[in-house]
């Protein structure tokens, strides 16, 4: 039992994560990132820096990539294409839901 | 112990080819993946046939459950419970972590009888699972911080699986959908190794009046016909406070406003929409009927006058 509370660190687009971070946190190699990187899937904040370091945002998109490869069988271009209309998907959704919302449904 | 018919799980009769299960699986798991799918139960159904197809793909693994499966000695009665038959060695020679590709520690008790599974025999040092969560918050908390409990799901030093509770403190400012890292707090690590973090993905409970999208508020304000024709300021409750917002003469019904920094806090913080919808008193009346009348009079107004007339 822990009584202290422990903080909560946001892994948003204000942080910058060095290339082993993200490894770590998708539990994933460095190489198989850069070839995200190569594929234009997960860009760095800085693409000419030495050291790349990537968006907090990254996580969530590697570990999607990682996943529907792992359990789908699709390739990496493939889940890439899949991610970007997942996130397409998502921003129409919650659009609709906005949308009902203004305009309340007859009765 | 549930006796688990993978078969069953997958649809497919026991004599299926590896094909047929690959296929019915592929096809099962574009339905379920959590990543993809909307369904409410998508999450336990994909680990239900991931754990299928993990057996039954595997043609050892599958022998293996084909043999407990005839084996009437095993059985508790159909739907009932199993039990191991006496003399039973766990593990058919699959013991030990990282043999599957799946993440094991997810799957059954059954599954983890018949071919071992979390504890494998790993010797080198590895860093601890991380652990993955949503957690659902309000907007308030979201816009204010505050501290949370949560329940963490772990196995113990005496291979017990056990829960932990752990107070959280959440930022101002965390967005719908965004990641938050507890670090160290996830599985431990062995051999020295650092323990995982928990990853957590903010959820934040719809509101009666906001949505929100990323960073940004969205609402909707009804606002009367003189209102929108004259023009009004008009004073809002918004999470981060009472503001004003000055309705310009002549707005029409669907007319989208920013109020800019009123969305969630932060670095960059996000902005309030307003969306107005016209909404228009009723004639219940014989006056209002009258002042009705009055203004389609005085005005010579023609909604349709600029197209859409049918």
């Amino acid at each position: 039992m822990t009584r202290k509370a422990t903080l909560a660190e946001l892994l948003d687009a204000d942080e910058a994560l060095h290339l082993a971070d993200l490894c770590r946190l998708c539990g994933v190699s460095a190489e198989w990132i850069m070839e995200l990187v190569d594929d234009g899937i997960v860009e760095p904040l800085d693409p000419a820096a030495r050291a790349p370091r990537f968006s907090g945002v990254c996580v969530r998109r590697v570990q999607i990539v990682r996943r529907l490869q792992r359990d789908l069988g699709v390739n990496r271009a493939g889940a890439g294409l899949a991610l970007e209309l997942l996130e397409e998907i998502s921003e129409l959704r919650s659009r609709l839901r906005m949308l009902e919302g203004q305009f309340p449904a007859e009765h | 112990m549930e006796f688990r018919d993978y078969y069953k799980i997958l649809g497919v009769e026991p004599d299926a080819d590896q094909d047929e299960i690959r296929r019915v699986y592929r096809k099962l798991a574009r339905k379920y993946h959590p990543d993809v799918s909307k369904e409410s139960d998508a999450e336990s159904r994909f680990k239900d046939i991931s754990e299928a197809y993990e057996v039954l793909k595997d043609p050892e693994k599958r022998a293996a459950f084909d043999q407990v499966r005839s084996n009437p000695g095993g059985f508790g009665g159909p739907g009932g419970s199993w039990q191991p038959p006496p003399g039973f060695e766990r593990g058919f020679g699959f013991g030990g972590g990282g043999f599957t590709q799946g993440d094991a520690s997810q799957f059954s008790d059954f599954f983890e009888t018949l071919f071992g599974g979390r504890g494998g025999g790993w010797n080198m040092s590895t860093r601890g699972a991380d652990q993955r969560a949503v957690i659902r918050i309000d907007l308030e908390t979201a816009f204010k911080g505050g501290t949370r409990q949560i329940k963490v799901s772990e196995t113990g030093p005496d291979g017990q699986p056990r829960q932990r509770s752990l107070n959280v403190r959440i930022p101002a400012g965390v967005g719908q959908g965004q990641q938050i890292r507890l670090r160290g707090q996830g599985g431990a690590g062995r051999g020295g190794a650092e323990a995982g973090d928990i990853l957590l993905e903010v959820a934040i409970t719809p509101h009666p009046v906001f949505s929100v999208e990323g960073r940004d508020l969205h609402m909707t304000l009804p606002i009367a016909p003189w209102e929108a024709a004259l023009g009004e300021r008009i004073e809002l409750d918004t999470p981060s406070g009472r503001v004003g917002l000055r309705v310009p003469p002549g707005a029409e019904s669907g007319k989208r406003m920013r109020l800019k920094g009123r969305g969630l806090p932060g670095k960059q913080p996000g902005d309030l929409y307003v969306t107005l919808r016209m909404a228009t008193p009723p004639a219940d009346s014989e006056a209002v009927e009258a002042a009705y009348r009055n203004l389609a009079e005085v005005t010579g107004f023609d909604p349709r006058e600029t197209g859409g007339r049918s």
